[in-house]
This record gives C-alpha cells, structure tokens and sequence, in this order.
C-alpha cells in the first residue's frame, strides 16, 4: 500500500471511531428537530383532521433530506471550525503523510457516510411515526440512491466550505441567518408547486440546494405529489456538488497552510 | 538522514504577482544544520522561529526561496515533495493540538496509523511512549481534562511514535514545572543520542545553553548570530560581569575601576546614591579580582563580596540588540 493510501485509511478510521463514539449527541443534534416535526405535523395535524392524511407522504422525503443536509453539514463544519481555530487539532492530521488535498477528499467522504446513515436512521422512526398510511413507491430505487448520494456529498462538500469560511464567534449567526432559512426554504414542509402563489419567492429558493434535495427525494420516493422532474434535479445537484467540492477544496488548501 | 539545509529569504525577489505579504517575518534567514545535531533557534517572541519551523513542516508557504532536507544523499526539497518530507519529520508545535476526541493510547495508535505502522508495532511503540512519559496511568482517558504538562509531555510522545529523522519541538518546555523539563531535556538527549537530528525553538536561554550543540540567534526575522553556545558567548566584548560589595566607595575608587585593563564599564548596583555594590563589566572574570582589591586597598576601602557572572547568551542577546531577552 502506498502512504497515501494507507494514510488515507487511518484518517478514515479516526473520524468513523470518532463518529462511532459520538453517535448520541449527532443523532440529537441532528434528527430531533425533524422527529418532532415529524410527529408535530404527521401525527398530531393529521389526526386532527387539520391536515390530510396525504400529507405524510410528502413530509417524509423532506425530512430526509433535512436531516441528511444537516448532518452531513455539521458532523464536517463543526468540527473543523474548532479543530483550525481553537483547538488546533487538525495540526496532527495536517502533518500525515499524505497530500494536504486527500485530507479534504477524506473529510468530505465521511461526511457522506455520515449523511446517508443519518438518512437511514431517521426514515425508520419517521416510518413508524407516520403509521401505516403512509405510501412510497418503490419504484425509482436506483434513482432515489443517485439523488442521496447526490445529496450526501453536497452537504459534506458544503460542511466543509463552510468549516474552512466561518469563525468560531460567527458560528450561532450561521444557524440563525443560513440554516433555519435554508430549512424553511427547503421545500422540506411543503413541495415547490406550492410556492406558486408567491412567483418571485418561488424563483429565488432555486438558490437553495435543499429544495433540489428535498424534490428529489419527493420524485424518487413519492412520485405521485408533485415535484420538479428528477433529470433537472440530478443535474443541478452534480453541478453544485462539483461547484461546493472545488471550493471546499481551495478553502482547506488555504486554511491548512498559511 | 544526512543533512538538513534551508535557506528561506522572504520578502526578497517576490513573484510579481503574489501579493506584498502584510509582515515580513522572515529576512533572508540562511541555515543549515547537520545531521544528529541539536539545532537551536533562540529569539524572543515574534522573531520569526515558528514561522522558521512552519516552513521547514509544510505549514507555512515561503514567498521565496527553499527548503530542504537530505535523506540518505538525496535532496527532498519540501515545498516540491511534501508527502515524503512529511514521511521524516516529527513535529511538537508551540500550542497542545492533541486530538481531544481521542484518548491518549488511541492519538498515539492513530499516529502510528497515518505513517503506515503495523498494528503491533504501533501497540508496542505506544506502551513504551506511555511509560516513558509517564502517561501509563491516564493512557484511556480522553486528553481533554489533561494538564499542560501531560498534554505538552503526550505531544512530544506523538511526535517521536513513527521514529522520525528530523524532530521540530517550538518552544518544547514553556509552561513545564521544573521536573517535567528536565525531563524533557533527557528525553531530547535521549533521542539525539540515536543520531536523530533535532531543531528546537526557545526564549529560555537556559535551555538553549544546555542542550543544543550549534544555535542561531534571531531577531526580527534575521539571524544576528551563528555558532556553538560557547563560541557565541566568548565573542561578546567585556561580556563578564562582576558583581562587587565594598565597605565604602569613594568617587576615586570608581574611576581607578574604570581604569583598570579590560574593564568596559563601572556601574553602581546597588541603593541609589550608595556605591557600596558596583557592577563591573569587563572581559575578564577572576583574573581582575586582584587588581579590584588592589585599587579597593589604595582607596583605603575593603572587598567584602564579589560575585562573577560568566558570559551568557542573555548577554549575547543585549550586545546584538540592545535588548534583553526577556523584553
């Protein structure tokens, strides 16, 4: 094995033992939030007769896809905001021999693990949650994993951008003025057609990656609400995840070494 | 590992294109040290020596010039080959960077796993490392609630697990009880003693005295001295220092003080307008005592203490720069 390689694979091994031993506290940073929504708006709005029933099936996409977006953001960004600002810790990791780029390609690679497990994990409480009258398709299996990997990969990519951009004193202005913005945009809650009646809003959370995140799992996973096609969805996710990995890239390149 | 040479002159012939850099925090610093030496660095804060060491480990970019090791009669220029460069160097930074997800067994496994170390010499290496630096005790338990010192001790520990060639230690022993630095101190002995070549920053000139074969003083990004310990603290003029106590001074003995071979200055010491205790600067250390009782006598006044400091580099630093170390 070459040194890169076998660098490479211990800087693996750290960060899935680390993941490993921190599994409680990524797990409520990250689900809680969408379980509760979950069972807010799935079980309590519905049951009520406030929503109907239908609803189930389009919340579950969504909340997959926060929960993938989030925990692929924050198991890559919070770490490295402290490991190169206050801790250091990263200096070790920095100094393995190994190009200062696969160290990057690593990060981001646990950082799509991470968001696809995290996926898993919380379509099988959201799953029970929601009861029995819940209906997916089945159907575009090969298609709904292209779009999670599509979609792990920007939220690594985008975990890493914003680990390498941000201070650590900036770090609660980020979630009031990017995150909860981004998830309310998201078309998480609600599909974009249902934006229709608010055209330039309509327009401008194209910006938003989570919507393509949140349509795409809606298209593969519960075709029959309405959703944007799944081949414009495929593109524009590959064109922000090549977009996110350069510059996560020359971030990293660039914070690593003064 | 054979020699180890660099040369980093920054702000000098710049690319055109790169911006000006904000600080100039090295000025055509040339070096080169041997191999199994103990190089030392020794400055005050903000001389330019981490900057030195950041370079030499691929942290820092210079903006001209190079930086090279030798290993085994080839040149691995470190900015062309980091990867391989990486591969022979160890490095203890000034600030504790230890993984705090880890605990202090598993930083040090997972050092050993980086730079490709099977897994049972990397047991073996780690168990010896814990017990050497005393850490057996605390091996399991996360480095977080970890002293300076236990965290400054598990650092070097790190940095010695893959066997480097070329150890970096910035600032090795800052925030070290006693204890623990001589400690440090043999350990670095130890390591040097198997030929390994080791560079070591400091403001304590203690330490540089004591350990390092050949230093270099620097200030403001410039080497204002090169040499060994002692031929550094014989080239300063007058650069002893006697520490008088006489029963009575009189005016007369301190101009035949002033007068006496060798002496350069004459300087009271003691409460303000008494001239009991008198600093003497000169470049002689007990060879003047005879003519210093000899002119106390002719004032009809006695030598009741005399005290002689030999040249230090503290000393060295003062001639260079007018400044003291500790400034």
């Amino acid at each position: 094995m070459s040194s890169t390689t076998q660098a490479f694979s211990a800087l693996f091994a750290r960060d899935v033992h680390v993941a490993r031993r921190n599994i409680v506290t990524t797990v409520l940073q990250t689900m809680l939030q969408p379980l509760l929504f979950v069972f807010v708006f799935g079980q309590v709005m519905t049951r009520s007769g406030m929503m109907p029933a239908s609803y189930k099936g389009m919340l579950l996409p969504g909340i997959m896809a926060i929960s993938m977006t989030m925990t692929g953001v924050m198991t890559v960004a919070m770490p490295l905001i402290a490991e190169f600002q206050f801790t250091r810790e990263i200096e070790d990791r920095l100094l393995a021999p190994i190009r200062i780029e696969w160290i990057a390609v690593e990060k981001m690679l646990s950082g799509v693990l991470q968001a696809l497990v995290s996926g898993a994990i919380v379509a099988i409480p959201a799953r029970l949650l929601l009861g029995s009258d819940l209906h997916l398709s089945m159907e575009h299996l090969g298609m709904f994993f292209l779009v999670a990997s599509l979609i792990a990969l920007f939220s690594a990519a985008g975990g890493l951008t914003l680990g390498c951009s941000v201070g650590q004193t900036q770090i609660g202005l980020i979630f009031s003025m990017v995150l909860a913005p981004m998830i309310m945009f998201g078309c998480a809650y609600y599909p974009w057609k249902a934006l229709e009646s608010f055209p330039i809003l309509q327009k401008l959370v194209l910006l938003n990656p989570l919507v393509y995140a949140s349509e795409g799992l809606r298209g593969t996973l519960a075709p029959t609400y309405p959703h944007i096609s799944t081949p414009i969805i495929v593109a524009v996710l590959a064109v922000v995840d090549v977009v996110l990995m350069v510059v996560a890239m020359q971030r990293f390149r660039s914070k690593a070494v003064s | 590992m054979a020699a180890m040479g660099m040369g980093a002159r920054t702000g000098f012939k710049r690319d055109k294109k790169a911006p000006p850099p904000k600080v100039v925090a090295l000025d055509g610093v040339s070096l080169e040290i041997q191999p199994g030496e103990i190089f030392g660095l020794l400055g005050p804060n903000g001389a330019g020596k981490s900057t030195t060491v950041g370079i030499l480990t691929t942290r820092v970019r210079p903006t001209s010039g190079e930086a090279v090791l030798q290993s085994n009669g080839t040149s691995i220029d470190i900015w062309a080959d980091p990867v391989r460069a990486k591969q022979l160097i160890g490095v203890v930074q000034q600030r504790p960077n230890l993984d705090f997800a880890l605990t202090a067994r598993e930083i040090l496994l997972f050092h050993g796993a980086y730079f490709g170390m099977s897994s049972t010499d990397r047991q073996r290496r780690a168990n010896e490392l814990l017990e050497q630096f005393q850490l057996l005790s605390r091996a399991d338990d996360l480095t977080r609630g970890f002293s300076g010192g236990m965290m400054q001790r598990l650092s070097v520990a790190r940095a010695l697990m893959h066997d480097p060639q070329v150890l970096f230690l910035d600032e090795p022993s800052t925030g070290l009880d006693p204890q623990t630095r001589l400690m440090m101190w043999s350990i670095i002995r130890e390591y040097n003693a198997k030929g390994k070549t080791i560079l070591i920053t400091t403001h304590n000139m203690d330490e540089a005295d004591e350990l390092c074969h050949h230093l270099a003083i620097v200030d403001h990004g410039k080497v204002i001295a090169l040499g060994t310990p002692r031929e550094l603290k014989a080239s300063i003029p007058g650069g002893y220092i006697l520490h008088l106590r006489f029963s009575a001074a009189p005016p007369e003995l301190m101009e035949r003080l002033k007068q006496l071979p060798g002496v350069t200055e004459v300087r009271p010491a003691g409460a303000p307008g008494s001239a009991e205790q008198t600093d003497v600067y000169a470049d002689r250390g007990g060879a003047l005592v005879g003519d210093v009782v000899a002119a106390a006598t002719a004032c009809s006044a006695e030598l009741h203490d005399v005290h002689i400091s030999e040249p230090s580099l503290e000393n060295l630093f003062l001639h260079h720069t007018g400044r003291s170390l500790r400034q």
